[in-house]
Parts: C-alpha cells; structure tokens; sequence
C-alpha cells in the first residue's frame, strides 16, 4: 500500500541526504519526495510517498524519528488531505490541433505558459487523478516533453 | 582562539583525557593545538586501530572514545571502524580533517566525502563549513553520541576552520523536545508484563548488549534473585550476567550452548532486555519462537519490530524498567512457580554440557579453559573474529562488568588487538586477555608497536590454526570440504614478530606445555604475545545451519564421529 508521510525536519544543510539515504540503505522505496521550507523558515517539510506494509512503514517512521534533523513524522495516508502535484508538459501543436488542445485544456483549468511555432507548455495543478487525466488527453498530439513534481499534501481543517 | 584550539578546550571540559589518532595535513592545526594541551594522544600505526582503539576505550570505561584523522585517506581508514562501532552502539567521537572549504567539491588533493562516505554507519555527521556553527556542533555531536542508545558520530572540519580565529560563542546544548508518539505507556506495558510474568510457566531472559549499555548489571542480578527467572545472553550481552554456576545459561544462537538455546526454544514468555535479534540468534525470523509471548525492552524504539513480531514492545533503558518492573512484582508478591521448569533447564544443562576432544594436538578450547583457570581476578577479555571469538564466548566465563569485548555485529576481523590496546588505556593497571586468530590478528599487528611503546599489559593469545578457520568450518560442513583459500600455506614467525616489535613472545605448541607456557604469559607484566599452535581441523560446535531453529542444533553429543541434530 502506499503511504504519504509528512516528516518536518530542521532547515540545515545534508537534511535531505541524510533521510533519502536512510530509505537507500534500509531498503525502502520512495515514490516521490517533495521538500520545501514551511512557514518557519528554520523548519522544512518533506512529503514523502513510501510503498510498503504497515510493518514497512511502521519502520520507516521509527527509523526516520532516529534522525537527528527529524522534528515530527506524521502518516497522513488516511487523513482527509488537499493533495497537490505539478505538471509542465510540452506538446505538439499546429495550428490545426491549438484550438482543439487551448479548448480541452479549458475544460482541466490549465494554463498554456509558452507557446512556440509548433508547441505549447501547459501547466496543470491538481491531485494525482487530475494529472493523469490531462497527460491522457494531451498523448494523441504528441507529448514531446513531460516533468511533474511529487505529491504535497495537507490535512484538511484545523489539525 | 583558532578552531582547533576551540575543539581541544571543547574536549578537555568534557573531561576528555585520551585522544587515538593519526596526524596528516588536514589536522595539522589540530594536532598543534592538541600538542599543547593536557590531552593524552595515542599514535596508532593505523587509522583502524585508532578507531578500534577508541572503540575499545569506550567499551570498558562506558565514555565517549574520541579519535582523531587526516582527510581523504586518513578519513577512509577509519570506515571500518566506524561500521563497527555503529553496529555494536559504541559512542565515539571522531573529527576528521578536510580540504579547506573553498577546495570542497574539487577533487582536491586528499579530498574524500566522508560525510557522504559514512552516512549509513553513523549515528550523525556534520560537515562544519563555518567556524561560527563549532561551539553547536560539538556540543551536539558529544551528546548524540552518548544519549539514548550510543554510537559513533562524525565531524569533519575543513582546514580553515580549524585555522580560523573567532570569539567563539557559548553553546548550550537543548535536548531536543520532541515527542515522538509512543502508541503504549510505559506504565502500561510494564502491566503488561508483570500480567504476562504472572501466568509464565517457563519465563526466560534473554540478555542483550543493552543491558551493559545501561549499567543494569547489578539490577539485573537483583531481579533474578528475586524472581528466579533463568537468563541467557546474546554475544553482546556476554558477561552482563556472571556465568558462574546458577549464573546465565549462557549464549545463545548460531554456536551458543545447548542448554541455553533448548531453553530459549521451550520458553513461554522470553524477557528480551537491550538485544536486537540478530539473525544469528534467529534463524529465520518469520519461525522465531512462534509460541512465545515476547517483552521486547530497548531504548531505541526502531529496535521493536524490526526484526521480530513481539507482543509486549517496551520503549526504555533497561536499568528503569527493570526498577519499574521489580517493584511491581514486589508489590504484588510475586513468588515463582515454575520448578518444573527450573528442573528442565538444569537437566538440559547436565545433559548437554560443551563437548570436544583432546588429544596430540592442542585444541583452542583447552587454551581458553586453561587461561580463564589460571588469571586471577576479571581480566578484560578481548577476542577477534572467527571461530577463536566462538569458543571464547562458549568456554571464557567472563566476571566483572564491561569485561567482554568483541565485534558483534560486524565481525570484523583485525579489531581485536586495537581494541584490546585501548581497553588497557582505558582500564589502567587491570589486566586484558586477547584472544585472536593468525588471521585477523595479521590485519592490524602494527599495533603491537604501540603495546610495546607503553608496555600495556595485553596478553595475547594467538589461536593459530594457519587457516581461516570459521571459513574452513564452514566450507567443511557446507561446500563438501571444499577449502577455496582459507588456508595459509605460508605464515610468519609469531614469536619473531613480536619480539621485532619490543614485545615478548612465546610458542605453545604441546599440550605438556599449556599450564607453563601460560603461566609464564600471564605472569609477564608488559604485553605478550603466545603463538598457540592448534589442531587445523576443530569444529565450533554445535552449530544451527544458517536459517535454523533454535532447537535445530548440530553437534557431537556423546563424542560420536559425526555430527547430529540434538534430539
Ligand atoms: C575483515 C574481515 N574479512 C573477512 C571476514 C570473514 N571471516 C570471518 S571469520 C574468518 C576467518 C578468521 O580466521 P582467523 O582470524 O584465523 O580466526 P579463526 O576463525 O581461525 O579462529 C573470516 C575470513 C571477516 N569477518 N572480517
């Protein structure tokens, strides 16, 4: 099952080595990992999408507590959360096929943010099911580019 | 004040009085700051043995060891050790030398990432690119390393900041206040236990490392008088309980005593204090002790379901659960019933005591047995890696606290002698017996220089098989004695060696010679070193194949000719 775990950890340098080394050397896979500074700037958080059992995960929480630079580690998986990824796709377009893709991308709510003689960079927010769908629609052009961050998250109300 | 000058005040307030190093350009500075202070520096001929010395330091004293390295490869030198240390939670701190910070990322000359290098066998490293962040991360770092459960923590100091000059700042260590969710209260479990101890028919305790880590010897002892409750211990945990008559059963796993593994198979709730179930202890995890009610104590909440299902996990310092522990059952007037059990385990005992052969040849068993009837006192008992280090742990009742030193966890053959160096530092005056093979010991011989320079009182006993013997054994009984390299047909004179390093060396090579030979070792008051000359084809028995049940041990019981499961 997969798992998103919210770890905040202190701002230092090696923060991040040192936890994506831990899932190296341990054995466990990350799926996506996103970091950032919150609201404290001398505090960081990481969003991690880990797959794994509870037993896996279970570990990975305890290892990643053994951390010096580990604040909190918080499993969000079942919690109602608001659930982010970002999406930068470059795609064919002539003019035949741009009023056909600036309409579809209409409907997803995407922003077009450069366009060429012959292609165009969309830029699309949304959950993981969202994303999905907007690469899906935009294949039959012809994607000539793609990057996408990993998931950020957050627990919904006032916890 | 220059950062070095800053780090060897940091040091001297911490009471810290012995350093292990190796000098070269990064730690110049260092050095010259540490030359001037009222810090003893030991010059190891070796990286290793520095780290290996500091290990063993930390290991008999309980202090953080503190060892000292150039960059590049001085650094590198060192990873051995600190993979061992790590894995076996001795606290070290080790400060490494780097290229200044603007050769950082240059592949300069003697430029290795060594922070990069060691992360996964540290507890914590820094890499202090300012002289300002000093003061922080020393105070830091020196509490890393002994808080919670031990181990090594690294700092590597580039050139200029240990050149650099500053007002450096006051640090105050705060612990950080976290609190990491504990799913069960200790109050709890402790319930818990005293619930499960209550109904056990056939208690046990299983003694682990952790328990020497937190000085709960005496505890330990008082609770077993109280409860009668039999013990046996992890390698680590040798010597944790005195394995005198009605003391611990003994080591349990791979080549532990039958009695001890019988009655860790048989028993109904195990109280595991400080232990980690290594997979020599158990086989294959998945078939450990399926009926066995588990009270799993360690400090390092990671340690709990690691590596084993357990029913009670209990987050703690074993000395403060076992006090919580003890006063409960007091309370409740816990009396034992469990004679029939009692009765098993000494019949276990009786029935399958250590067996092996003497004849023309003289065996490791009958040195060990003769060194441990002849020194007097608790001597610090060191061994290497291999089979030696087996029947160490078999034969050697160890007494004493903080008197068994061994590589557990990695296994690193070549610790032996420098972590026998630095117990005897760390232990003035007492005696240490080291127990080695020709094998392992040849890894960091060079350490006899430094034995000889302060006459330490290290009496080492080479077990010399001329083979890797545990490799030997093994390819005996596992690859139809197929002996692929593991045998020396070449090796050096011993005696010769150590006496061309200053030391005194001596050869027992018959058994008519054993009670002299080692009286005249241990009655030598600098270093000796005795080349015992053993029989090549000796077997560390019994044995559980890899993979192994408890209860599945191989051995020769009755002294038959080949070896059998125990029935
Ligand atoms: C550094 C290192 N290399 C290799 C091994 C694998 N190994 C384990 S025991 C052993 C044989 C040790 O031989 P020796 O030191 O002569 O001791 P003996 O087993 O004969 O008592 C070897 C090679 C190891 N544990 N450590």
């Amino acid at each position: 099952m997969r798992h998103t775990l919210a770890v905040l950890v202190e701002n230092r340098p090696g923060v991040l080595s040192h936890v994506a080394g831990l899932f190296a050397r341990r054995g466990y896979n990350i799926e996506s990992l996103v970091v950032g500074e919150t609201e404290d700037k001398t505090v960081s958080r990481i969003t991690l999408v880990v797959e794994g059992d509870e037993r896996v995960i279970e570990q990975v929480s305890k290892q990643l507590n053994k951390q010096i630079e580990v604040i909190k580690v918080n499993d969000i998986t079942n919690e109602q959360t608001v659930d982010r990824q970002m999406l930068l796709v470059k795609v064919t377009a002539d003019q035949a096929a741009r009023q056909e893709i600036l309409q579809l991308m209409e409907i997803f709510r995407c922003r077009v943010v450069d366009i060429g003689r012959r292609s165009l960079i969309i830029e699309a927010t949304g959950d993981e099911g969202k994303i999905e769908a907007v690469i899906q629609s935009l294949r039959p052009f012809g994607i000539k580019e793609l990057v996408r961050t990993g998931k950020v998250s957050m627990v919904r109300g006032s916890k | 004040m220059n950062g070095a000058e800053y780090i060897i005040q940091f040091l001297e307030k911490k009471g810290v009085d012995l350093v292990f190093g190796y000098p070269g350009g990064a730690v110049l500075a260092l050095y010259d700051a540490l030359g001037r202070s009222s810090i003893k520096h030991i010059l190891t001929r070796h990286e290793q043995g520095a780290i290996h010395g500091a290990d063993g330091y930390a290991r008999v004293t309980g202090k953080t060891g503190v060892c000292f390295a150039t960059s590049g490869p001085g650094a590198t030198n060192l990873i051995t050790g600190i993979a061992n240390a790590y894995l076996d939670s001795a606290p070290i701190l080790v400060i490494t030398g780097q290229v200044g910070v603007d050769s950082i990322g240059r592949d300069s000359f003697q430029e290795a990432d060594i922070v990069g290098i060691t992360m996964p066998i540290v507890k914590h490293n820094y890499l202090v690119k300012s002289l300002y962040d000093l003061p922080a991360v020393l105070e830091e770092a020196w509490n890393v390393a002994q808080r919670g459960r031990p181990g090594p923590v690294l700092i590597d100091v580039p050139k200029n900041v240990f050149a650099g000059v500053a007002d450096f700042p006051e640090a105050v260590f705060t612990p950080p206040n976290r609190k990491i969710p504990l799913k069960n209260s200790l109050e709890k479990q402790i319930e818990r236990a005293v619930a499960a101890l209550r109904e056990a028919q056939k208690p046990l305790i299983l003694a682990g490392g952790g328990v020497v880590a937190s000085g709960a010897e005496d505890l330990l002892a008082e609770f077993r008088k109280h409860t009668k409750i039999p013990v046996v211990n992890t390698l680590m945990g040798k010597g944790a309980v005195p394995e005198e008559l009605g003391g611990s059963l003994g080591m349990v796993g791979m080549h532990g005593k039958p009695a001890a593994n019988l009655a860790l198979s048989g028993c109904d709730v195990l109280l595991a204090l400080g232990v980690r179930f290594s997979d020599r202890v158990t086989g294959n995890p998945q078939n450990f002790l399926p009926a066995t009610c588990i009270i799993h104590v360690d400090i390092d909440p990671a340690e709990l379901s690691k590596n084993v299902h357990t029913e009670i996990p209990v987050v703690s310092d074993v000395q403060k659960f076992l006090t919580l522990l003890l006063s409960r059952l007091k309370e409740e007037g816990f009396k034992p019933r469990y004679g029939p059990w009692l009765a098993q385990v000494d019949a276990w005992v009786k029935q399958y005591p250590l067996h092996f052969e003497t004849g023309d040849l003289l065996k490791p068993q009958q040195i060990i047995n003769e060194v441990a009837k002849q020194v007097t006192g608790a001597p610090v008992v060191v061994t290497d890696v291999g089979q030696h280090q087996m029947f160490v742990a078999q034969f050697f009742p160890v007494q004493g606290k903080r008197n068994f030193i061994t590589s557990g966890g990695l296994g690193t053959m070549g610790f032996g002698l420098p972590a026998a160096m630095g117990a005897a530092f760390g232990r003035p005056g007492e005696q240490v017996v080291l127990f080695t093979g020709d094998g392992g010991f040849q890894m960091t011989v060079q350490e006899l220089a430094v034995m000889a320079q302060y006459q330490l009182p290290v009496k080492a006993f080479i077990i010399n098989n001329s083979c890797l013997g545990m490799v030997r054994q093994w390819q005996e009984l596992f690859f139809k004695e197929h002996y692929a390299h593991s045998l020396f047909s070449c090796g050096p004179d011993f005696v010769k060696l150590a006496e061309a390093y200053g030391v005194k060396g001596l050869r027992l090579a018959q058994p008519a010679e054993l009670a002299g030979t080692i009286r005249e070792a241990l009655q030598h008051s600098g270093p000796v070193v005795v080349d015992c000359l053993v029989d090549q084809g000796e077997n560390v028995l019994p044995i559980i194949p890899p993979g192994g049940q408890p209860n599945e041990m191989l051995g020769r019981w009755r002294g038959e000719a080949h070896v059998s499961r125990i029935s």
